[in-house]
């Protein structure tokens, strides 16, 4: 067995629980990236990861750190409360589009502008997962969900947030970037942010927020490869990739 | 040590910074705003967190995120905004975590008002959010009280992995009494907090703070877990105080400040020959059901007085199962009742005229 | 032996809550025990402001005062709302600058301190309560000038020490306007 060699291995970021998630989700890969960049950082032992609700619900069980669950929307508050009283500790908080951008919408904001020293993960597929595929504050005009039967009308259902650029307008924010995992080259991309947040929060910067555009191609009603291929050609050009804030670059 | 004039909402903040608050979260509402204000200025000159969250509902998670991490924590409110916390006070009570709440309590229901009440009893004494929980709940009658239940609160709160309430009414968060801030409280054996998730996994297994259990079997298990704590309380930690119940031919049966101005009421009625005795709930969770074994039987009535139109008096009637009749007294709205109207009803009853 | 009930009212910045405290500090100094309690409205001016104070040397019981020993009034409406729940030989204590040509009832003891006027002449309108309570001292006799003084130069340090001696004066001119 001397020739076998180990080409790839599971982070110790992740348990060995099975992960929960459907075949095609983007959700694995990024727990993968938020997993390795906290190994590759040193960082694993002093963290915790602040779970909340959504298809996301049950990662507490997935990364080997420290867990806190979190109630719908709160993550951000749970985290503040934390970080207080454990200021050397590395928090992060792991929140879907419905979970931050919809019912913690304020939870996230005053984070932000309190200059909370902690990182966001947020994981924006337009659309709620874990209820059934109902409408999200993210979902596109004209994209039909078991709320919107007849695709999303901007008349009597608004018009998507873009949270990147909302929170990068807060003051008290560092660094805000929206990456995306659709192929190779953005994976390693939306790594070096996660790890980037990573870095200014053990080096006492503040607040960062990366957002990830995701897809989930069950309630899409798509097969994986369709829903990348859609949330390519559908949700980056609504949302696109890039640094919308990073103090410690001077780009505000 | 001499005794201290302090106003109640500042008494009670410095009560928890002696016993050891790490970290305090919450948000304006009257009438316990100088509980909050007095913190803001001492929290950080003692090295300790304050934050004015941007709700009462993120204040709670804050609360709840800084318990996981084994922080001795504490929030206050009145009541509308102790109903937001509601969502964060049932987290915490299923996850087992402890946490000090205190409760300025106001009148309702909705904005109501802003002067004392006691109507969040049963807010308070059913749990008061989804699910079956329940918060050990304190109501002191006076300044040196609350301080000195506030800090024994936290170690009750670390002994049951519970939530424990402070339920005082505005009248006492507002008005000012000397305060001993060094008399000895009962000291409870707590272990270490091992299951803290508090970021420091270097020799240990991670530990994960959580109230979610998808499998049925799981949730009753914890639900029956949780029982058994809520029965520990109601068989070894229910507190009241008897007063003048000998040869009484009536008992009051009154917590916080109402049962303080039944202590003047029941001084009135000596004055006319008539023997009151007063029943005072210092647990209002769990209820003092002990105590209504105990009541002589030279007692031939009992009168509730609230300040709300009749919450504990459900409880009393409950325990007293039908051995003697229950009369209520209760004044709403802010209003306090003075000692000679409890005095009335005492009489009314005990001359047969009562309605 | 001191078992002493007062009410003092008026409008909301006429320093009421500041006569109040001033005489359970007092008491608290003394090891004597007390309650203050305020009724507060949401407004911090203008409204109607009253406290009670009990200094007793036994335990306190009822925060809420039925029937006051003595109440100082320093506006109209206070006189209407607490004159029926003073107690019978009771000292009413009357700001008569701002409460004029009242009737009394003829069972309680009542003094009239032309508070306002009396400021203004020390030179500050806002040391109308300090002459309400001088007169009050001198009536009651629950504590000294000195001792209220005492207290009042441990809250007024740095910028405000030099309010003591106009405070100091305005106790006496209370006591003046009814011995």
């Amino acid at each position: 067995m001397s020739n076998v060699k180990t080409v790839y291995k599971k982070s110790e970021g992740l348990s060995d629980f099975h992960l929960s998630y459907c075949p095609g989700c983007t959700h694995g890969v990024i727990h993968k990236l938020v997993a390795e960049s906290l190994v590759e950082l040193d960082l694993l032992d002093r963290t915790i990861g602040i779970s909340s609700v959504g298809c996301s619900a049950l990662n507490y069980d997935f990364f080997s750190c420290d867990m806190q669950q979190a109630a719908h929307g709160r993550a951000p508050a749970v985290a503040t409360g934390i970080k207080r009283v454990k200021k050397d500790a590395i928090i992060f908080t792991y929140q879907g589009d419905g979970d931050l951008a919809s019912i913690g919408i304020a939870e996230a904001i005053h984070a932000a502008a309190r200059g909370e020293n902690i990182t966001i993960v947020f994981v924006n597929n337009a659309i709620y997962g874990m209820t059934g595929g109902q409408m999200a504050p993210t979902t596109l005009p004209g994209q039909i969900t078991t709320t919107s039967q007849n695709g999303r009308d901007p008349e009597t259902q608004g018009l998507p947030l873009k949270i990147s650029e909302l929170m990068a307008t807060i003051p008290g924010a560092t660094y805000v970037e929206r990456v995306s995992v659709h192929d190779p080259k953005h994976v390693f991309k939306a790594k070096k942010a996660l790890k980037k947040a990573f870095e200014i929060q053990r080096d006492k910067k503040g607040f960062s927020l990366i957002e990830f555009i995701s897809t989930c191609p069950v309630n899409w009603g798509m097969t994986p490869k369709g829903a990348v291929d859609w949330a390519v050609d559908n949700l980056i050009p609504y949302y696109p990739l890039g640094v919308y804030k990073d103090k410690t670059e001077g780009i505000e | 040590m001499a005794k201290v004039l302090m106003k109640g909402n500042e008494a009670m903040a410095l009560a928890a910074i002696k016993a050891g608050l790490d970290a305090f979260y919450g948000y304006p509402i009257t009438p316990q705003n100088e509980l909050p204000e007095y913190l803001s200025k001492q929290m950080p000159l003692h090295g300790r967190a304050f934050v004015q969250a941007e709700s009462e509902v993120a204040a709670i998670n804050m609360v709840y995120g800084a318990a996981g991490a084994g922080a001795r924590v504490m929030t206050s409110s009145s009541s509308p905004g102790i109903a937001l916390k509601q969502e964060g006070l049932t987290y915490i009570a299923g996850a087992e975590l402890p946490a000090v709440i205190i409760n300025v309590m106001r009148g309702g229901p909705g904005l109501g008002g802003i002067q004392p009440s006691q109507a969040d009893y049963k807010q308070i004494t059913r749990g008061g959010g989804n699910g079956d929980y329940y918060l050990y709940s304190l109501a002191p009658e006076s300044l040196q009280e609350a301080v000195d239940l506030i800090k024994e609160s936290f170690d009750i709160a670390d002994y049951f992995r519970n939530p424990v309430m402070i339920a005082v009414d505005g009248l006492i968060g507002q008005m000012m009494e000397p305060v001993d801030f060094e008399r000895e409280v009962p000291k409870w054996d707590l272990k270490p907090k091992t299951w803290a998730a508090d970021g420091n996994r270097k020799n240990r297994k991670k530990n994960i703070i959580n109230s979610l259990y998808l499998d049925p079997n799981d949730l009753e298990n914890h639900n029956l877990k949780l029982k058994a704590k809520y029965d520990e309380m109601r068989d070894k930690h229910q507190r009241y105080e008897m007063i003048n119940m000998e040869n009484a031919e009536i008992v009051i049966v009154a917590f916080g400040s109402t049962s303080r101005i039944s202590r003047t009421a029941i001084e009135l009625l000596k004055e006319e020959g008539i023997n009151c005795g007063i029943i005072r709930p210092i647990t209002i969770y769990p209820f003092p059901q002990n105590a209504f074994n105990e009541i002589p039987e030279s007692v031939k009535n009992i009168l509730v007085v609230e300040m709300n139109l009749g919450q504990m008096v459900d409880d009393v009637k409950l325990h007293v199962q039908g051995r003697l009749p229950v009369h209520f007294y209760g004044r709403v709205g802010g209003i306090v009742p003075e000692a000679e109207e409890i005095s009335d009803q005492v009489k009314k009853i005990v001359g047969g005229t009562y309605e | 032996m001191i078992n002493e009930k007062t009410i003092i009212a008026g409008f909301g910045g006429q320093g009421v809550m500041l006569m109040g405290q001033l005489l359970s500090f007092a008491a608290t100094e003394k090891d004597i025990n007390t309650l203050w309690f305020p009724s507060y409205g949401p407004e911090t001016r203008g409204g109607t402001a009253n406290c009670s104070v009990t200094i007793s040397d036994e335990h306190v019981n009822s925060p809420v005062i039925s029937t006051p020993d003595t109440i100082i009034i320093m506006n109209k409406p206070s006189l209407a709302k607490f004159q029926p729940k003073l107690k019978v030989n009771g000292i009413c204590l009357v700001n008569s600058s701002l409460v004029k040509d009242e009737e009394y009832r003829d069972d309680i003891r009542v003094y009239e301190v032309d508070a306002n006027n009396i400021a203004k002449e020390l030179g500050n309108l806002k040391v109308a309560n300090m002459v309400m309570l001088g007169a009050y001292l001198a009536l009651t006799k629950v504590f000294t000038e000195d001792e209220v003084l005492g207290i009042l130069k441990k809250k007024f340090t740095g910028s405000k020490a030099k309010l003591i001696e106009i405070n100091k004066y305005a106790l006496e001119a209370g006591r003046k306007a009814v011995l």
